[in-house]
């Protein structure tokens, strides 16, 4: 029959608008600002840095590496290095970046500083209501701008901050193991040539340091399969974010290329 | 009590009048109706755009406007303020003449029409005899407020668009005269208050609206899908489709002008909803004879309510068709059924009361539905078809 | 290949279109339509001479978007463009970034986990079934059905996108493949809801189905309109649901086999006449054998690393020597070509863009028909500008 077609849409019509009363497939809108919805835990908008502890210059994990302004592909990171040292959690000097500038009118989210960076010092930010009136600097966020503590980081990414805290605090516990063993058998030594004292190891109680410390095959599907069994660990309390006394690990840049860990899982195994 | 009600409106006149003295009474009585339907029009003009946008929203499983006032109400004052400060643009090569009157005569010859329509029991502006071909007369002249503004506009997409608007336009004027033509040849008068009152009995409850007949509810469709057409409304809104070069006979017109144009296409459809529903759907007539109580210019306005709804149901679904397959469609089928529902009202009437009238009527008027229908679509190879797989 | 009611006369070289002879009388119009219109997907120019209202001639301009996207992949690395890539048909850029990520494993001769390879079939075939919900979401828009079929399509198009966020971070400009797998793994968590969203998507395609298939008005302005022949189209190079709507078998699926798409049972529509009507049923069946496809796939999809645990991301050289990897993306045959000379730079950096090479027809499609249906045959090409201009 002519015009059945026409019907039938019609009918469709009908119905998509009486449902869009009573059910919610068929009323979609969320009135932004009042209503929200809420971003998945993946999201990602502009970086930030992350910093441990309360005060955001001394903790800030970055060391001015200049890996992601290389890497960046629009270009849209400035680093300048510092001309001294600040110690890091754990005492060792490392230099920081004076400056860090982030043009995120250039930047476009692509991920790829946060993939390189070797110090899990650059993450992902969720936040995009950064509208500002300000032509030319209103979006260059500077170092300041773009620290936010670990706690933060905590809140956003919750699974990935947990597996960043605790492959950081495995690093930690390996180096400290290494040391620990450096200074005994130092120890040894000055037993026999009474030398002046051992030097200095910085140790204290690292109530947090839940993982045991294996001796860390480097291949990148162990480290996998280790961040994901330390994730699924039972008991095993959360690293307590930004109580500074558990830091990250100091780690020299060789040490760090062998356990760069391109595959990161987001949450949970794989299904192994 | 609800012989008052009813009649409040009228009442209310008489009652204001009835302090002048007598030489003044008919002027300003006259005087008095048109303010009131040309201050009730566009304020139903303006509901009915926030009611367009809620519900081709809600179509859409969107909301519509809901932020200026409560659930959006006042959007048409927001919208009125944005046209009325807008800069007024004439082009330079413009007939500037031309240019200024098209909308101005759109928007008084759509006005025209209401002179005759029945809103109510004994709440008609002016009784003619000839009511119904005033009313057609007028509606015509819309066409020439087309024509004037794309050509005045001195710009190609205007003078395309409006050609293709009168085009369109004059052929489904014809459909509609058509289809008003049987109602007169069975009521025996172009009285729109007559006709009205050939509807007004009841038998077993129900009315003897002219939709209920074979023929009627024919020329019902015949007539709606041509008033559609006539008020350039989708599917037929080719002449001011945005798809195509831009906005057709309006591109020039800016402003307040342009809200001029809208104004008169809103008003153009309650014209012509009101004259149909005066034809086919028996005017201010209560659907059921229990209903009576409730005023009849209720009805009216609710009769105008619900063919508002469908028009804004038929833009929200339909897609639009091209020109020359409306007027295909217009001049090879529409016409043809029109001329044959006339065939089928005068065979009613020679047959006499009875149930044979109405299987012999309803047979003739289905089977020539089926046949002109799928020979329009077989010869253009229309279809549905079948797909078949690579292996 | 010339079925039942497809003429197919040979013109003396197809780059040469007939001329269509005007009656004489009245001069011949010049439009531009574009670049700021209503329904050119992006900005995109057509200068058309018409004679009423038939076309004389079309001649599509563009580059309006032109954004150096070749000459951007030369001069930096090849992780580095892979963010780029996202940007050429932004409405798929998994696709896109599977097709690169494709010619550089080419070119080093990488292997890819097979865990990896079923995700990015689950990521392409998702893709590809908001891409053709889209576009003829869109084709109905642009025939004035006041975008009620374009809200329901980005309806579950918005579905979808939120898998995308909820796996990559991010609902367009996902960067997810690499060389060498993906980036992350999905969770038991993304795989259920993708299974509720693939679950859900049969009743909306048919939901959808119900409006092409019967609309008369929809037939009307659809059949018989906008025809090519298979001929002209091999000739011409087109590719994707354009072609096999000409009725040419030719799905780079099943002929390169790239991927792992062996594994997998589905079908590859055709169309018999060539016209507009047919392109859009062949890429709602499409949907369909997506579907079919998603569901295989996401039943047995393995477990397993999803990236090469040798692969590199930093510092990659790759020795002198020349790829080209394409895919079969939702708008046709997507291809990179590679040189590479051994630095961190690809030397040459070359993208076969389906919607360009697909609208080169467009004037042939065009001639002689009406203005209203020029807006129509351009939208059954299904371009994005991102592509055509990049």
């Amino acid at each position: 029959m002519l015009g059945d077609g026409i019907l039938k849409g019609l009918a469709e019509t009908a119905k998509n608008f009486a449902g869009s009363f009573v059910s919610k497939e068929r009323m979609t809108t969320v009135e932004y600002p009042e209503e929200r919805l809420p971003l998945p835990e993946a999201a990602r908008n502009f970086p930030f840095l992350v910093y441990d502890g309360d005060d955001w210059e001394k903790g800030l994990r970055c060391v001015a590496c200049q890996i992601c302004e290389k890497e960046c592909p629009p270009k849209c990171i400035y680093i300048e290095k510092s001309k001294d040292k600040k110690p890091d959690y754990v005492g060792k000097p490392q230099i920081y970046p004076a400056k860090f500038d982030i043009d995120i009118s250039v930047c476009m989210s692509c991920q790829i500083c946060v993939e390189v960076c070797p110090f899990e010092a650059i993450k992902m930010n969720t936040e995009f209501e950064l509208a500002t009136d300000d032509r030319f600097d209103g979006l260059l966020l500077d170092r300041k701008q773009l620290a936010r503590s670990n706690e933060y980081y905590h809140q956003i990414h919750p699974t990935e901050a947990s597996e960043v805290d605790a492959r950081l605090a495995e690093e930690k516990a390996k180096v400290e193991a290494k040391a620990k063993a450096a200074a005994e058998a130092a120890a040894a030594k000055a037993v026999t040539a009474p030398a002046t004292g051992a030097p200095a190891v910085p140790d204290a109680a690292k109530p947090a340091a839940q993982a045991e410390p294996k001796p860390a095959p480097t291949t990148k599907a162990a480290e996998v399969a280790k961040a994901s069994a330390m994730a699924t660990a039972p008991a095993a309390p959360k690293p307590v974010p930004g109580t500074g006394t558990d830091g990250p690990a100091p780690m020299t840049t060789e040490d760090r290329k062998n356990a760069e860990t391109p595959a990161k899982t987001n949450e949970g195994e794989p299904k192994a | 009590m609800i012989e008052r009600l009813d009649q409040i409106f009228v009442l209310l006149k008489h009652w204001l009048l009835g302090y002048l003295p007598e030489s003044w009474q008919t002027p300003v009585g006259v005087i008095i109706s048109v303010a009131c339907i040309v201050g009730l029009y566009p304020a139903l003009f303006a509901v009915t755009t926030v009611l367009e946008r809620k519900g081709v929203g809600r179509i859409q499983n969107r909301l519509g406007p809901n932020r200026v006032g409560p659930y959006g109400i006042l959007q048409p004052m927001a919208d009125g303020i944005k046209s009325l400060t807008k800069e007024d643009i004439v082009p330079t090569s413009a007939d500037a003449v031309v240019h200024f009157l098209a909308p101005i005569i759109l928007v008084v010859t759509v006005f025209m029409g209401f002179a005759v329509l029945p809103m109510g029991r004994n709440m008609v502006l002016v009784d003619m005899d000839a009511g119904l071909l005033f009313y057609f007369a007028m509606g015509a002249s819309t066409e020439l407020s087309v024509f004037m503004a794309g050509w005045s506009s001195r710009n190609k997409y205007s003078l395309l668009g409006a050609m293709r608007a009168v085009a369109q336009m004059i052929s489904y004027e014809v459909a509609l005269l058509l289809s008003s033509v049987v109602i007169v040849m069975m009521t025996g008068s172009l009285s729109l208050v007559k006709i009205v009152e050939a509807q007004n009995h009841y038998s077993y409850g129900l009315p003897h609206w002219y939709i209920f007949t074979p023929w009627g509810f024919a020329a019902f469709i015949m007539y709606a899908i041509a008033g559609t057409a006539e008020t350039n409304r989708s599917p037929f809104d080719l002449p001011e489709g945005e798809s195509e070069l831009v906005a057709g006979y309006h591109t020039e017109y800016s402003g307040f002008k342009f809200a001029l144009f809208f104004l008169g296409e809103y008003v153009a459809m309650f014209s012509i909803s009101g004259l149909g529903s005066t034809l086919f759907l028996g005017g201010w007539m209560a659907p059921l004879s229990g209903l009576q109580f409730i005023p009849s210019w209720i009805w009216f306005f609710g009769k105008l309510f619900v063919s508002m709804c469908v028009f804004i149901w038929l833009r929200g679904t339909l897609p639009r068709l091209r020109q020359d397959q409306l007027m295909n469609f217009a001049w090879k089928f529409v016409l043809p059924m029109c001329l044959l529902n006339l065939f089928v009202a005068a065979l009613w009437r020679f047959m006499g009361d009875g149930w044979l009238r109405w299987i012999v009527c309803s047979a003739i008027l289905i089977v020539a539905y089926f046949s002109i229908g799928r020979e329009g679509m077989r010869r253009k190879h229309f279809g549905p078809r079948s797909y078949r797989y690579a292996a | 290949m010339s079925s039942s009611g497809m003429k197919t006369e040979k013109l003396p070289g197809w780059n040469r279109p007939p001329v269509i002879d005007t009656d004489g009388e009245g001069e011949l119009l010049e439009v531009a339509m574009g670049p700021h219109h209503p329904s050119t997907h992006g900005v995109f120019r057509m200068d058309v001479v018409l004679d009423g209202e038939r076309v004389i001639r079309l001649k599509p301009v563009f580059g309006y978007l032109h954004r150096n996207h070749e000459q951007l992949g030369q001069s930096q690395s090849y992780l580095a463009s892979m963010p780029y890539t996202d940007r050429l048909d932004y409405f798929c850029s998994l696709t896109n970034n599977w097709a690169y990520a494709l010619a550089v494993e080419k070119l080093v001769g990488q292997e890819v986990p097979e865990r990896a390879e079923y995700l990015r079939v689950i990521l392409a075939e998702l893709t590809r079934v908001q891409n053709h919900a889209s576009t003829i979401g869109f084709l109905l828009q642009e025939m004035g059905a006041s975008g009620t079929p374009l809200m329901y399509a980005f309806r579950e198009r918005e579905k979808i996108l939120d898998l995308f966020e909820s796996l990559t971070g991010s609902r367009m400009m996902c960067n997810y493949m690499r060389f060498g797998g993906c980036r992350v793994d999905a969770s038991p968590a993304w795989l259920e809801a993708t299974r509720k969203v693939v679950a859900g998507l049969p009743a909306f395609v048919d939901e959808f189905e119900r409006f092409l298939m019967t609309n008369e008005i929809l037939m009307a302005r659809c059949q018989g309109i906008g025809i090519l022949r298979p001929d002209l189209a091999v000739n011409a190079g087109i590719s994707g649901p354009m072609l096999r709507g000409s009725g040419v078998n030719y799905d780079i699926r099943k002929i390169d086999h790239y991927g792992i798409y062996d594994r997998f049972k589905f079908r590859v529509p055709l169309g018999d006449h060539g016209d507009i009507y047919d392109r859009y049923m062949v890429r709602m069946l499409e949907m369909r054998e997506s579907i079919s496809i998603l569901n295989q796939a996401l039943k047995e999809l393995p477990g397993g690393p999803v990236m090469d645990p040798k692969a590199k991301i930093r510092n990659f050289r790759p020795k002198p020597g020349e790829a080209y990897g394409r895919i079969e993306a939702p708008k046709g045959e997507l291809g990179f070509y590679l040189i590479s000379d051994g630095s961190p730079n690809p030397y040459r950096y070359r993208v076969r863009p389906p919607s360009l090479i697909n609208l080169t027809v467009l004037e042939d499609m065009c001639l002689g028909s009406n203005v209203a249906d020029v807006v129509l045959i351009f939208g059954s090409v299904d371009i994005v500008l991102g592509e055509v201009d990049r």
